[in-house]
C-alpha cells in the first residue's frame, strides 16, 4: 500500500508553495482582482519558466514528461494560493483534448507553445444559463466553419486557440464535434464578462463562420467532452482541495486571534465543532481526490466513478471552508478589504467551472449504476 | 501511489487468509454477526473458542512482543489481518476492550509479574476485561466520576456506581478509575485499579437498549476489597492513567458497522416510487452520490493512514475523522432507506422486511454509534483542539476542590426510572 505524493512530488510541492506565497501572494491576487488585467502576466511567465505548463506534455512535445500525480500537486498549490492565471483553462482542458484527440499535426502546432506558456487554450461549451448536453449545443460546425454564441468561456478573452463544442450541420440531433479554432482570425467577436470571480477572466464568444478544424472524430465529440471534463474534474478537486484548505487556515487563525467575551473566539464550541465539520469534508475531499490522482495517473477503468467522486467532495468542500470562513470572521470576514471573499468567490466559480455538483452527483450515479465501480471491494476493510 | 501489497505484506496477507477460511466461517448474508449466529449464551463459548485458536495461530495480538505472546509483527500487518478478518463471521464484542484498552494500559503501569499474569489468558480468550469507567453523572466529563476508593490497610474499599460498561455480565477483570480524594481538584484526587469482576460486592445489571439489545451494563460496588498491589499508577495520578487508556480507545474506535452505500444503492434500485424506479429520483440520486463520497473519502482516508503505517510511520490526525463520519452516516442511511419503503418502512420483522430489516434495525441502534466512544460533540472539541489547535474550552472546575464544584442533581441511572 502507497497512497502517498512521493519524496520527489514533495519536493516539487514545497518548491511551488515557496514560489507562489511569493509571487501569488494575496496581495498579488488583489491586484487582479481590483484591476483591468486579465491576468497576471508576471506569474504566467514564471509559471512557465519552471515549466508548469508543459507538467503532463512529453517530452517529444517540447513538456517536461513528468506524470499526472505532478499536475495534481501543482493545481493544490495553485488551489491555495488562488493564483489569476489561465493555468486550468490552458492545462487541465486545451492541453489535455489535444493530448486526447490531437492530430500529429495538431500536437507538433501547438504543444510545444503550450508547454512553455507562450500560448494559451481554453474550453468553448456553454451557451448560457443551462448545463450543456448533446441535446441542447446549438453551435453549428459547417464546412470547416464554426457559428453560434458560447457564454461564458473562461479566459476566452485572453486565449489564443478555443476548444469548441458544436453541433455538426446535417448529422442526427444529438450529435456534438469539436473544433479547434485560432482566436485571433475572422469572425469572432471576443467580450469581456463580468463573473463572480473577477480573479480569473471570462468571454463571450461569438462565432460567425469563423474557421475550424476538427478535433477527434466528428460526431463523436460528446464522448470526449465526458473523458475531457473527468480527467480535468481530479486537477480541479486538487485545486478546491487546496483553497479548502487554504481558507480553513484562515478561519483557524483568525478564530485564535479574535477575542469576544474575553476569550479567543476558537476557545467557544460553536466555533470549533464549525471548523471541525470543515476540517472533516476538507479530509474526506482529500482522500477522495487521491484516488482521482490515482485514476487519472494510470488511466484506471475507475477513473469515471473516481473523477465524479472527487469533484463532487472537493466541489461542496471548499464552498463550506470558504462560507464559513467568512461566518467565523463575523463582520470583517463581509468587508472588501479582508480576503475572505476571494475564497468564496472562487469556490463558487470552480464548483461550477466544469459543471456543478448536482450534475456531477447525477454523473456519479449513474456510472455507479453501469457498474464503472472501484476494482477493489469497497466493504472489507477495517 | 499504488495499491499493491509488498511482497512482505502479500505472504503475511495469504497466511492469514488461508488460517481464516481453515478455521472461520463465512456469513450467511451480508451483516450477519455473531451474536444473531449463535446467541447470547452459546455465542460466549464459541468466541472464547475462536479466540483461543486465533491466539495460538499468532493472529491475537500482531503488534505485540512475542515475550506476552503477541507475534512481534507490525501495524500495517494488523491492518492487513482486520482487512481479511472482515470477510468472515467472527466474534465481535467480547475482547476488544480487554486487549484494546484494558492490557495496553496494564503494560503501562503493572508490575512485570502482573504482565505476565494476565496478558497471556487475555489473548486467548480465557480471561475477559472490562473497562469501568463512565459514571450517572460522569460521560463526556468523565473527571467528575463519584465512586468513591478509601484505603484501609493494604486494600482499598470502592463504593459507588459505574455504567455503560460493555461486557461487564460476562468479563472477569475489569480497570477502574476511582476518587480518592474529594478535596483534592477535580483531576487531581483519581487513583487508578485492575479489579477480579467476581469480587463480593460488585452487582452487574444488565441495561437494555433503545434497539432491545443488552450489551452493557451498570455495575454497582458496595465495600468491594481492592489490594493496594493492584493499583495501577501513583494514588491521585489516576487521570493520567486513565487517558493512556482513552488514547487506545482512540486507536481502537473506527468506523461504526452498519448498512451502508452498497445496502441503500441495492435498496434504491429495488424500489419503486410512484414515478418510478427510486434510483431514478433526483432526489434520491442527490442524497446517494453524497453517501458514496463519504464513504469512499473514509476509505480512501483509511487508505492513507495505512501508507504511514507502512512505512512505519505514525498516521497523521485524518484517523481521527471515521466514527465522527460513519455514525451520522449510518443513521441517515437508516432513515432514509425507510422512507424508500414508505408505510411499509416501519416493519421490524426480518422475515417482512427488505434485507432483513437491516435498516430498521439500524435505525434502532445507530444512536449509540454517535455517542459510544466519544460522542460527536466530544470528537468534534478533539479535533479543534488536537488537530487545528484552538484553545480549550474556559472552565471553572480544574483548580477547586472536587467536592465544592457546582454539581446539579445526579443524573439517574435507567434503574432509577423503573424504581
Amino acid at each position: 500500500m502507497n497512497f502517498a505524493f512521493s519524496d520527489e512530488q514533495q519536493a516539487l510541492r514545497d518548491q511551488a508553495r515557496k514560489f507562489l506565497s511569493d509571487r501569488a501572494a494575496p496581495a498579488r491576487v488583489r491586484r487582479i482582482l481590483e484591476s483591468d488585467e486579465p491576468f497576471d502576466r508576471e506569474l504566467w511567465r514564471g509559471m512557465g519558466e519552471l515549466a508548469w505548463t508543459g507538467t503532463a506534455i512529453p517530452e517529444s512535445y517540447g513538456g517536461a514528461g513528468f506524470g499526472y500525480l505532478e499536475l495534481c500537486v501543482l493545481a493544490e498549490e495553485l488551489g491555495r494560493s488562488l493564483a489569476p492565471t489561465p493555468f486550468s483553462s490552458s492545462v487541465y482542458l486545451a492541453t489535455e483534448a489535444l493530448l486526447l484527440a490531437g492530430s500529429a499535426e495538431q500536437k507538433q502546432r501547438w504543444l510545444p507553445r503550450l508547454a512553455l506558456g507562450e500560448a494559451i487554450g481554453c474550453l468553448a461549451l456553454a451557451e448560457g444559463p443551462r448545463a450543456p448536453h448533446p441535446g441542447n449545443i446549438e453551435t453549428v460546425a459547417r464546412n470547416g466553419r464554426v457559428t453560434g454564441a458560447k457564454l461564458p468561456v473562461v479566459d476566452g478573452d485572453v486565449a489564443d486557440f478555443a476548444i469548441v463544442a458544436a453541433r455538426p450541420d446535417g448529422a442526427d440531433a444529438n450529435a456534438v464535434s469539436l473544433s479547434l479554432v485560432a482566436l485571433h482570425g475572422a469572425g469572432i467577436t471576443r467580450t469581456r464578462v463580468d463573473t463572480v470571480d473577477p480573479t480569473r477572466s471570462h468571454a463571450r464568444l461569438a462565432f460567425d463562420g469563423a474557421a475550424a478544424e476538427p478535433l477527434g472524430q466528428p460526431g463523436a465529440g460528446w464522448a470526449l467532452v465526458e473523458r475531457l471534463l473527468d480527467r480535468a474534474a481530479v486537477l480541479f478537486a486538487f485545486e478546491q482541495v487546496g483553497g479548502a484548505q487554504a481558507a480553513l487556515d484562515m478561519a483557524r487563525d483568525y478564530a485564535l486571534g479574535r477575542f469576544a467575551f474575553g476569550r479567543p473566539i476558537g476557545s467557544f464550541q460553536a466555533i470549533k465543532h464549525k471548523l471541525a465539520d470543515v476540517y472533516v469534508a476538507v479530509e474526506l475531499a482529500r482522500s477522495n481526490a487521491y484516488y482521482g490522482a490515482w485514476a487519472l495517473a494510470t488511466d484506471a477503468p475507475a477513473l469515471p466513478v473516481a473523477a465524479a467522486a472527487a469533484r463532487v467532495a472537493a466541489s461542496e468542500a471548499f464552498y463550506l471552508a470558504a462560507k464559513e470562513n467568512i461566518q467565523t470572521h463575523g463582520g470583517m470576514g463581509f468587508t472588501w478589504e479582508f480576503d475572505c471573499h476571494m475564497y468564496y468567490r472562487r469556490a463558487k466559480l470552480l464548483a461550477l467551472a466544469i459543471g456543478s455538483t448536482p450534475r456531477w452527483k447525477d454523473k456519479l450515479i449513474t456510472r455507479l449504476e453501469q457498474g464503472e465501480a472501484q476494482p477493489q471491494a469497497s466493504r472489507a476493510e477495517t | 501511489m499504488d495499491f499493491t501489497d509488498t511482497p512482505q505484506e502479500a505472504a503475511f496477507r495469504a497466511e492469514a487468509r488461508g488460517w481464516l477460511e481453515a478455521t472461520a466461517e463465512p456469513r450467511a448474508y451480508p451483516g450477519e454477526t455473531w451474536k444473531a449466529r449463535h446467541g447470547d449464551t452459546d455465542g460466549l463459548a464459541r468466541a472464547k473458542a475462536f479466540q483461543a485458536k486465533k491466539h495460538a495461530a499468532g493472529f491475537a495480538a500482531i503488534t505485540w512482543g512475542t515475550e506476552y505472546g503477541g507475534r512481534g509483527g507490525t501495524a500495517i500487518q494488523q491492518v492487513i489481518y482486520n482487512q481479511e478478518e472482515g470477510r468472515f463471521l467472527v466474534p465481535r464484542g467480547y475482547f476488544e476492550i480487554g486487549l484494546g484498552m484494558c492490557i495496553p494500559t496494564m503494560h503501562a503501569y503493572a508490575t512485570e509479574a502482573q504482565k505476565q499474569r494476565y496478558t497471556p489468558k487475555a489473548l486467548a480468550g480465557e480471561e475477559i476485561w472490562c473497562q469501568l469507567f463512565s459514571e450517572p453523572a460522569a460521560g463526556s466529563d468523565l473527571a467528575g466520576l463519584r465512586t468513591r476508593s478509601v484505603k484501609d490497610g493494604s486494600d482499598w474499599i470502592i463504593n459507588g456506581q459505574k455504567i455503560w460498561t460493555s461486557g461487564a455480565h460476562f468479563a472477569d477483570y475489569g480497570i477502574i478509575v476511582t476518587r480518592s480524594d474529594p478535596k483534592a481538584p477535580k483531576h487531581k484526587g483519581l487513583t487508578f485499579f485492575f479489579l477480579d469482576m467476581h469480587s463480593p460486592g460488585i452487582e452487574v445489571r444488565r441495561i437494555k437498549q433503545v434497539s432491545g439489545a443488552s450489551n452493557f451494563n451498570e455495575v454497582y460496588f458496595t465495600d468491594v476489597r481492592v489490594p493496594d498491589a493492584q493499583r495501577l499508577g501513583a494514588v491521585g495520578q489516576g487521570w493520567g492513567v486513565s487517558i493512556t487508556t482513552l488514547m487506545n480507545e482512540r486507536l481502537a474506535v473506527g468506523d461504526v458497522a452498519g448498512p451502508d452505500f452498497d445496502e441503500i444503492f441495492a435498496l434504491a434500485r429495488a424500489v419503486e416510487l410512484p414515478d418510478g424506479p427510486a434510483i431514478k429520483n433526483a432526489a434520491v440520486r442527490e442524497r446517494l452520490a453524497d453517501w458514496y463520497v463519504r464513504q469512499q473519502g473514509l476509505r480512501y482516508t483509511r487508505f492513507r493512514t495505512m501508507t504511514a503505517l507502512s512505512r512505519g510511520e505514525t498516521p497523521g490526525p485524518e484517523a481521527s475523522i471515521a466514527k465522527v463520519v460513519s455514525a451520522s452516516k449510518l443513521q441517515e442511511i437508516a432513515g432514509f432507506a425507510m422512507d424508500l419503503e414508505d408505510m411499509g418502512g416501519a416493519v421490524l420483522d426480518p422475515a417482512l422486511a427488505p434485507m432483513r430489516a437491516a435498516f430498521q434495525e439500524a435505525l434502532l441502534y445507530s444512536p449509540g454509534g454517535r455517542i459510544a466512544g466519544g460522542t460527536d460533540e466530544i470528537l468534534r472539541n478533539i479535533i479543534a483542539e488536537r488537530v487545528l489547535g484552538l484553545p480549550a474550552d474556559v472552565r471553572i472546575d480544574k483548580e477547586l476542590p472536587f467536592d465544592e464544584l457546582p454539581s446539579g442533581s445526579a443524573a439517574p441511572g435507567p434503574g432509577a426510572r423503573r424504581r
